[in-house]
């Protein structure tokens, strides 16, 4: 077996018996990626240098025979719209093509607090908007398990690189399901975390009170460990929770015995494939003969999910963008005459098309005279939403779901239709909303032997719950760490 | 036809909090171009504001000193537009639910009683500075960006320039007493913007508003409504008509131009700011707010004229000054010396030398104690009044103690009847025409004699002493 072939957990193992040092895995990694990285464009920055510089300080301080935290060591991809000080980071955008931030978000103070070596920024639709990553304006990622085949987005890059054994684990963000869509579509693990848990300090803003950071890996465990140091209060991001996470990692408990698992008729019914469907189901009844209590549950305001979605995001969004304007930074148009003229050009060359939409989708919600049909609604309806949420988790532990409607779809397929690319989201957006955690992970693969996700979704806080109901499936299952190419 | 005008303001006061509104970057003026900058308040993509929660406390004490209701949960909105000094392009400030609601201020123009009431006050973000003569281009000092503001915005009870005028003085004064705000006109700390429409006397429809702006001071927005109301006025005589306008003040040229009219108005697209969450002040924070407000400038002018029997306008020059203001109630709070006393000392040569210096109270070593303790000497005849003025100088400028700068400068008064009635006689004796002109009727060349008594003994002779020993020994005579 390679060492592209392991775990984190694995890895995080062999780090501390040292079996391997972090120069070797990280050397390991650049390698791997050098040989699939043509196939897959999972990266836009590489920063091998630098990891390798990083990797042999965690070494000297293994070897001085420093207590270091469990993933010290081990390679990380993060996501091209987490701030890096002096490493560009560019949203996958024109518009930041060239952005080098004067400063580092959280949640790298965080990762390069628990010794984690990042290899690079990867790949994502511009700006973390869609749903495929072809929406990039920078690069082109394609599915490690058929390069035919979208990887799903936004963190496509993300979901891509650990697919095809660049990394084990990697960083990515989910404002309506781009961490666990792609993790879906390439065959990975990914939990988008209860809003208020990760620090978004740094995270550049799609959607702010939708955006949470979270993590890829390719078992359960490897996105817990992963969530534990991602997790964590944060004085400069008002939004985050003041208040401490027991680790999931060390809570990590396969026996679900007895815990109630919803399945929300709503989620199974038009739109969804067979396929898609028949898998969940399959993984409803290995659930109910590992002892869980599956029962139907209703959520009847999921209908309403996508509509909301679609005009909170792209309010935030357009107000978040705003500040891309070619004064300070980013992209300047070479010609313009005066300062109207300087934000229009600036602002129509710099953003893509799928950017612009929902800009101007935004600000049309937020205009005077629409605001309150739109956006006030569908603040309303969000609290209708999580009400609706609320309700289930008196019933159920945790609520199973599929991911998307259906398995990668080709690369092209959706993309000269945006209303049938935004109806990829609708099992995954109203998590956002309600600001749950969920979690993504294997159950299958289709018949043309791409993979099948399936959704766990929990109370808020409830990450535990799902990590463990998500590795008594992975052990019962044995769909684990699959490495395409 | 008579018109009435019918003005309301919009006031601008930058809180004096060490820290910005958002993030960490000092507030302090006139430092170098764009070195009180971070992250935060450049609108660096991924960084978010924090709220400063001694914002919330600032605007919250000039709500209860105003007589505001305080909204307890404090909810921050965006007001979405372009410009360069705005580098999020969008100004986080406060929409529908302001901090504070349904005040009112109190003061006096021309000794008439007037009430002005507020709509609303809340908190938000200043901009930065463009600064169009750095070489090349524009360029943007983001140092003013995120100094945290409060905005006053007023009822429409103002009807004239001079109760303007005398509104944005109480309004100053308030925020000095709460010590929220430097007040500090050059530098911008009080700004405003002036809603201005006229209609019939007696008409009680609002005429058509216009908003003027660039309002550096309060006599400038004095000038600008006058020349807005006459403007409006002669439209109106001439069968025009007011259009609903944003005009600009020059006050170099005394009159305002059109800026934008109603058609040009920015829809601002305002909505609850999603990276900041609801600060609440909970019942022992506004306990707190409240425990801070002193005694305010209207009771204590109304207490000064009443208890201490001064003129209307000694009473109002002590209670526009905090400091001032301060200085004579503890002084009076001792109760050892004339509280009159204390008032005419404040008023004349701590007064003068305050403004001969440039300087505030605060930037002395003067305390309330010591001045009683000067006072005191001269009533009890230890010193004489001049003497007072040369130990105040020291007191201002040193922390020596009032017995030591007496003793120091050797000014206790020679009350000694021996010692004074030894002066006396040496004066008589040599100035035997000053005798004989007093014997022949002259009774004033008395004041000359004291002078040379004075003299002779440098200054230092009890002057009520001599008087009294020189008009008894000269009766004698």
């Amino acid at each position: 077996m390679e060492l592209y072939q392991k775990t984190a957990a694995e890895l995080s193992a062999m780090l501390k018996n040292k079996e391997v040092s972090s120069v070797e895995l990280t050397k390991a990694a650049f390698a791997r990626t050098a040989a699939v990285e043509e196939k897959v464009g999972a990266y836009i920055t590489l920063t091998e240098e630098k990891a390798l510089a990083d990797a042999a300080a965690i070494d000297a301080k293994r070897a001085a025979g420093e207590e270091l935290p469990l993933l010290a060591g081990v390679p990380v991809s993060v996501k091209d719209n987490i701030c890096t000080k002096g490493i560009r980071t560019t949203c996958a955008s024109k518009m930041l093509e060239n952005f080098n931030p004067p400063y580092d978000a959280t949640v790298m103070d965080k990762l390069h607090a628990a010794g984690l070596v990042m290899t690079g920024k990867t790949n994502l639709d511009e700006f973390a908007m869609g749903s495929s990553c072809e929406n990039s304006a920078l690069q082109k990622t394609r599915n490690p398990h058929n390069p035919d085949h979208v990887t799903g987005g936004s963190s496509g890059g993300a979901a891509a690189s650990v697919a095809a054994g660049e990394v084990s684990i990697a960083v990515g963000s989910d404002t309506g399901g781009s961490i666990r869509q792609p993790a879906s579509f390439c065959g990975v693990v990914g939990l988008k975390p209860t809003y208020g848990t990760v620090s978004r300090y740094g995270l550049i803003a799609f959607a702010s009170s939708l955006d949470q950071i979270g993590p890829f890996g390719r078992c359960v465990e490897d996105a817990a460990m992963l969530a534990d140091v991602l997790r964590g209060y944060d004085k400069m991001d008002s939004t985050s929770y003041p208040r401490e996470y027991d680790s999931l990692t060390a809570g990590l408990n396969a026996d679900i015995k007895g815990m109630k698992i919803g399945l929300p008729k709503e989620y199974f019914g038009e739109g969804i494939s067979e396929e898609v469907s028949k898998s969940v189901l399959a993984a409803a009844e290995t659930y109910r003969q590992l002892g869980a209590e599956v029962v139907e549950i209703s959520l009847p305001l999921s209908k309403y999910a996508l509509p909301i979605y679609y005009i909170l995001s792209s309010a935030e969004a357009s107000s978040n963008l705003a500040r891309f304007d070619g004064v300070k930074y980013g992209y300047r148009a070479e010609q313009f005459d005066g300062i109207i003229d300087l934000y229009v050009k600036s602002r129509s060359e710099g953003f893509g098309p799928e950017v612009q939409r929902r800009i101007m989708l935004g600000t049309y919600v937020l205009s005077s005279g629409y605001y309150d049909a739109y956006y006030k609604k569908a603040r309303a309806a969000q609290r209708a939403i999580r009400a609706d949420y609320a309700k289930a988790f008196e019933q159920v532990d945790v609520i199973l779901t599929p991911v998307a409607p259906t398995t990668a779809y080709k690369v092209g397929e959706k993309t000269s239709d945006p209303l049938q690319m935004y109806m990829g989201d609708i099992c995954t957006v109203s998590v956002n909303i309600a600001g749950l955690p969920a979690m993504v992970q294997p159950c299958g693969f289709d018949s043309n032997k791409l993979p099948i996700g399936m959704q766990l979704i929990g109370p808020r806080f409830g990450e535990q719950k799902l990590v463990n109901a998500g590795l008594a499936f992975e052990k019962a299952s044995g769909l684990s760490n699959i490495v395409a190419l | 036809m008579k018109y009435e005008p019918v003005i309301g303001l919009e006031v601008h006061a930058e809180l004096s909090t060490k820290t910005k509104i958002f993030c960490g970057c000092s507030t302090a003026f006139g430092a170098e171009i764009n070195t009180h900058v971070c992250p935060v308040c450049t609108g660096q993509p991924g960084a978010l504001p924090v709220l400063n929660k001694q914002v919330v406390h600032y605007a919250a004490k000039m709500g209860v000193a105003t007589h505001c209701t305080v909204n307890r949960l404090c909810k921050s909105d965006r007001k979405n537009y372009f410009y360069p000094d705005l580098p999020k392009a969008y100004q986080i400030s406060q929409f529908d639910v302001p901090i504070c609601e349904n005040g009112y201020v109190d003061f006096e123009v021309d000794g008439e009683p007037k009430r002005v009431r507020f709509e609303r006050i809340h908190f938000e973000e200043d901009a930065g500075k463009l600064l169009h003569d750095e070489g090349d281009g524009t360029v943007v000092d983001f140092n003013r960006c995120g100094v945290p503001l409060i905005e006053m915005v007023t009822r429409p009870d103002i009807h004239s320039a001079a109760e303007a005028k005398e509104f944005l003085e109480t309004v100053k004064t308030t925020l000095s007493y709460l010590q929220i705000c430097d007040c500090r006109m050059e530098e911008g700390s009080i700004r405003c913007d002036v809603n201005v429409s006229v209609r019939p006397m007696g008409s009680d429809k609002l005429g058509t508003r216009v908003e003027m702006k660039n309002i550096n001071s309060f006599s400038a927005a004095e000038r600008a409504i006058t020349y807005e109301v006459n403007r409006q006025i002669d439209v109106l005589e001439e069968g025009g008509q007011i259009i609903q306008e944003t005009r600009r003040w020059d006050d170099s040229r005394g009159k305002n131009m059109v800026m934008r009219s109603k058609e040009d108005a920015q829809d601002y697209r305002y909505f609850p700011d999603p990276d900041l969450v609801a600060v609440e002040i909970d019942d022992a924070w506004m306990e707190q707010i409240e425990s801070e407000i002193p005694e305010l400038p209207q009771s204590r002018y109304a207490r000064y004229i009443k208890d201490i029997g001064l003129q209307p306008k000694e009473a109002r020059i002590l209670s526009d000054s905090f400091d001032k203001a301060c200085l004579l109630d503890d002084g009076v709070a001792m109760n050892r010396v004339d509280a009159k006393a204390i008032a005419n000392w404040i008023l004349s040569d701590i007064s003068k030398y305050l403004n001969d210096k440039g300087l505030e109270l605060k930037d002395t070593r003067l305390t309330a104690a010591k001045l009683v303790d000067m006072i005191e000497l001269i009533e009890k005849n230890t010193i004489s009044g001049n003497a007072g003025k040369k130990v105040l100088v020291q007191l201002f400028e040193t922390d020596d103690s009032v017995d030591a700068i007496v003793e120091k400068l050797g000014l206790k008064q020679v009350s000694d009847e021996g010692a004074i009635r030894k002066l006396v006689d040496e004066v008589l004796a040599a100035n035997p025409k000053s005798v004989a002109d007093y014997k022949g009727g002259k009774k004033n060349a008395i004041g000359f004699l004291v002078g040379q008594c004075m003299k002779a003994s440098k200054g230092k002779g009890n002057p009520k002493m001599i008087n009294q020993l020189l008009s008894k020994t000269l009766e004698q005579m």
